[in-house]
This record gives structure tokens, sequence and C-alpha cells, in this order.
């Protein structure tokens, strides 16, 4: 719209130029090898667990697992990105690693800021309420003890708990898992966020829920900040993403307008 | 017109050059000690909330609920005095029920305190991996909870210590710093075994084994006059052994005639007070190092 008058500022330009162009996730090179445990092999007694931390020797049966092979992209802020991918392509482990919860073992990732990270089983503690486990979720994210006041009743009014009676003050525990997830979620977009990453936890909730999540996200975006999205429900990476990055087995495949992505995302998928 | 306004100075830039340029930082990256400790302060908040979250649901499934605080140690002594005062009769220490309950308790604080870090990290790895706060918070409201916990079983104490015929006088008052000594000591240690605890799952099966043996060594269950028996250097050994100067401090203060190992009081000020700074600042420097490591893997 800038192209339809005669004369913009320059000023005006820069603004756009820049409101646009800032980097708030810049991921180089990435690649991710993690190990995963598969039990003790080597006994599970107190003798051979002693010994064990005596010569500092892992335990056998780890295997390594080269999950993200070589992965550079750059998120701007007001971007909401959505990933798609086959299971095991890398999609959660490379959120994981922009959260700075996996360390990357060659290139780089850098952010702006501490990018949070939502997943489904993101648990808080069972055996409380679930008024408690907002006070403490909001404490745990930096919020000061009277915004944590303040904001307490919104979070579980978001959450929709209290819908069929009063489940707020039951402990966790007796949530169905569909609760419990609509809790953590609302805890988690409570704040401001500079980076969101959204692990499959949209997917959960009833169709009101999954709305007003869609909003929450939208407004998210509109404070500045940018927002991640890994689903196997393409339609909802399609009503809130813009961009999408398509990774299979550690790489990107392709990156670009969701539709573009998606559709090629599709044809791949029904061809296999 | 304008399409020098949309060339990007970014353009052509490397990614790392690209991040330099607009300030990112690599994420994960751990912070200095300072700010690691400014942080945690901020966090103080969610410490204390943590603690008394962790304290009201530990008995929540139970249905005598809270009152289990007092009922636990109260039992714990029971048994205790029923194996080494009432079978194996030992008759050399005067107030044996007193002198046994004191030590009890204490190591007991200590005890509980490391077995429950040892898991601070690995048992509560869902919220490390949601959300971003200074790991050290967990551990430090496990010992939070713990010392609680030792309120509830010092009421205890303080009516048994009584009710076997003690004098209140104030000496009792030295109780207070003497606690307060030992869980700066306990917040070292349970930040010390909590980062061997996340590494390391297999040190909770041995953990158990360590806390007996310190036990043994601290002359929680029989007279501390045994440990005179042992050789030279051994005898010195446990008289630094931190656990047996808080029991003897604790001793002090509350019973008349209780034998003590370390026969100058000064000394054990010194040695308690000496622990709890190595052990405090030790343990969070150490917790620190493995900052970034938490809730990996």
């Amino acid at each position: 719209m800038v192209d339809h008058f005669d004369a913009p500022t320059e000023a005006s330009a820069t603004m756009t130029r820049t409101q646009e162009r800032i980097p708030t996730v810049v991921v180089d090179d990435a690649h991710i090898i993690y190990r995963v445990h598969q039990g003790a092999a080597g006994g599970t007694t107190p003798v051979a667990a002693l010994r064990r931390l005596v010569k500092r020797t892992h335990a056998p049966n780890v295997r390594e697992v080269h999950a993200v092979k070589g992965i550079s992209f750059t998120a701007y802020r007001g971007e909401a990105i959505g990933l798609i991918g086959s299971n095991g392509s890398g999609k959660s482990t490379i959120l994981r690693a922009i959260a700075g919860l996996l360390p990357v073992n060659r290139g780089a990732i850098h952010t702006q800021g501490q990018p949070s990270l939502l997943g489904v089983n993101a648990a808080l503690l069972n055996d409380l309420s679930g008024e408690r486990n907002v006070v403490l979720g909001c404490l745990a994210m930096g919020m000061h003890p009277d915004d944590v006041a303040k904001q307490a009743a919104g979070i579980i009014d978001f959450s929709g708990i209290n819908e069929r009676g009063d489940f707020a003050s039951l402990p966790m525990r007796t949530y169905s898992s569909g609760m419990a997830a609509r809790l953590r979620f609302s805890i988690a977009a409570a704040k401001k966020h500079d980076v969101l990453l959204i692990d499959e936890a949209l997917a959960t909730g009833d169709k009101g829920f999954r709305k007003r999540s869609e909003q929450r996200v939208r407004e998210l975006r509109e404070g500045a900040g940018t927002v991640f999205l890994v689903s196997h429900q393409l339609s909802s990476v399609r009503d809130t993403c813009e961009r999408t990055i398509w990774l299979e087995s550690g790489v990107i495949r392709m990156d670009g307008p969701t539709d573009e992505v998606i559709r090629a995302y599709e044809a791949y998928a029904n061809s296999k | 017109m304008a399409t020098t306004a949309l060339v990007d100075p970014d353009t052509g830039l490397t990614q790392a050059q690209l991040a330099a340029r607009h300030g990112l930082r690599v994420a994960g990256e751990r912070p200095s000690l300072v700010e690691y400790s400014r942080r945690l302060w901020a966090y103080r908040h969610f410490i204390a909330a943590y603690a008394n979250a962790k304290l009201v649901a530990s008995y929540s499934n139970a249905k005598l609920g809270q009152l289990w605080q007092v009922l636990t140690p109260l039992t714990n002594a029971a048994v205790y005095y029923l194996i080494f005062g009432v079978v194996l009769a030992q008759n050399s220490i005067p107030n044996f029920i007193a002198y046994l309950t004191t030590g009890l308790f204490i190591f007991n604080f200590t005890q509980s305190a490391v077995l429950a870090g040892t898991q601070s990290i690995s048992s509560n790895l869902g919220l490390i991996r949601a959300l971003h706060f200074p790991r050290a918070s967990l551990p430090l409201s496990t010992t939070i909870t713990q010392f609680q916990q030792l309120l509830a079983s010092m009421v205890v104490l303080v009516g048994i210590v009584l009710v076997t015929g003690e004098p209140l006088t104030w000496e009792w008052l030295l109780l207070v710093p003497a606690l307060l000594l030992q869980a700066v000591f306990n917040a070292g240690v349970v930040l010390l075994v909590a980062r061997l605890g996340a590494k390391s799952s297999d040190l909770k099966q041995v953990m158990p084994f360590i806390m007996r043996t310190w036990m043994y060594g601290s002359g929680v269950l029989y007279s501390v006059s045994l440990f005179d028996r042992l050789p030279g250097w051994a005898t010195t050994l446990v008289q630094y052994n931190p656990l047996l100067v808080y029991i003897e401090l604790a001793r002090y203060a509350l019973l008349e005639e209780a034998p003590l190992l370390n026969e100058s009081l000064a000394q054990l000020w010194l040695v308690g007070a000496g622990w709890a700074l190595v052990a405090g600042i030790g343990g969070f420097i150490y917790f620190w190092r493995g900052e970034q490591e938490y809730g990996r893997g």
C-alpha cells in the first residue's frame, strides 16, 4: 500500500521494514544428536549401581539418535510458523533445542529473550488443586505475586475447567487429560512471551476452547511475539500460521507460505 | 518507487552475523554466578510457594493428612526406643529417650532433605521442560519443605524432652542458630546431590546406604562415648562429622547430662559454622555449573 502514495516518507518505510524484519530466532546449521537410555541392562542392584558411579561409566544400552541434521532458518517478530512433517521428523526436537532444553551438537541456535515451550506433557503438580497450580505456574514463569492474584481468576475462566462444576479446587489428578491440557495452556498463555513454542497443545480441548486458544495465539503474535506451532492437524496450522516449515528425517524439505507448503506436504503424504 | 527501502541490510549476512547484529543470544546459555543469584532471588516467591505446595501435597492422599507430620517422627522415636532403649537396654546414658529422639530428629532433617533432594530435579522434569526458572529453586524449596517438617518434629521433641524431666533453661535458645546452620548445610548438600541425581538415576539406589552409614557415624542411636574406643584418627574424623556436630549442638542446648564427644563448645560452633559455609557456597556453585544441563536428555 506504500506504493500508492507519491511520497512515502523515508521514516515510515523504514518503520514498516523494521517492524517486519527483526529476527527473534536464528537457527544456524543445527545438528542434534541425543542419547536414549533403554533401561539398565548391567544390573539394577545397588552394588552394580555403586560400581557404575565409582567408575563413572554409563549404563549400557545407550543409543544415539541423530534427530536433526543441519537445519537453518530465521524467524522474525510477529510471525507464526507452523512446523509439519511425519512422526519422528525432528519437529519436537528442534522446538526443545530452541527452548534451550537440548544442546546442539554442531551449529548454533540464537534467540531473543527466553523462548517458552508449551507441550501437552508439561506436567505441573498433580496432587494439588487447579487453583494452586495456576499460582505456582505463574510464579514459575517469573510473574509477581500481585499480578498472579489479579490474573488467577481470568486464567481459570479461560481454561473453562469450571464449566462443569467447581473443578478448580480439586487436585489435578482428578482432571481428564483434555482439562489438564487446557489448564496448562491457559497458564502458559497468561504471560507475554518473546518466543512461544507450542507442541501439539492446541489439539487438545473441545471446539470452543480451540477457538479461544487460536484467538489467544493471534493476540500473542500481535504483542510482538513469535509463535512456533507443531501440529499434525493441518487445519490448525492453516488457521494460525502464515509461514510453514516442512521437516522430513531431520532436514528442511520446504519453507514458505503455509498454503504452498501444506499442498506439497499433502501430495507427498498421499503418495506414500 | 522506494525499492531501496525494501533492500534489507540483513541480506548477505551469515546466520551467525545476523544473530550478532540484532543482539540475539545462544539458546540455553548459562548466566553468570551473580546474575544467577539475582534471578534466584527474584524467584523467592516461587520457591516459598512451591515448598508449601509440596508440604500440602505430601500427605494429601493420607486420611490423617497433616497429622502425619507429627505422627511420623513420634512413631520413629517409639520404634528406635523399643530396640535400643528396651531390648538392648542402654543404661549408660541419663535420660536416654530424650538423647535418642534429639539425635534422631536432627539427623532425620538432613536425611530426608538429602533423599528428597536427590530426586528434586529428576522428579520434576515435566516442570523443568515446560517452564524456565532458575533450577536451584527446586532443591532449595525441597530444603524449605524439610525445614517446615522439622519445625513440626521440634514441637514433638520439646514435648518429649520436657516430659522426661529436663529443665527449661536459657540454653534452649541455642537450638535456633544450630538449626539454622544445619539448614544452610542441608541446602548445600541438597544442591550437590540434586545435580548428581539429575545426571545419574542410579544415585537414588545408593543414597539410603550412604545415609545409613552416616547415621551410625553420627552417634544417633548409642552413646557417643563409644567413639572413644576407635583409633585416634577415626575419633578425630567423627568429631568433624557435620551431623554429629549439629546433633551435639542440639543435645547441648536441650539436655543437662548428655555425653558429648566434643569437649569444647567453641570448637563445636566453629566446625558447625564452617561446614554450613563450605557446603552452602560449594553446593551452590556446583549446582550452578550444571544449570544448562537439567531437563535435557
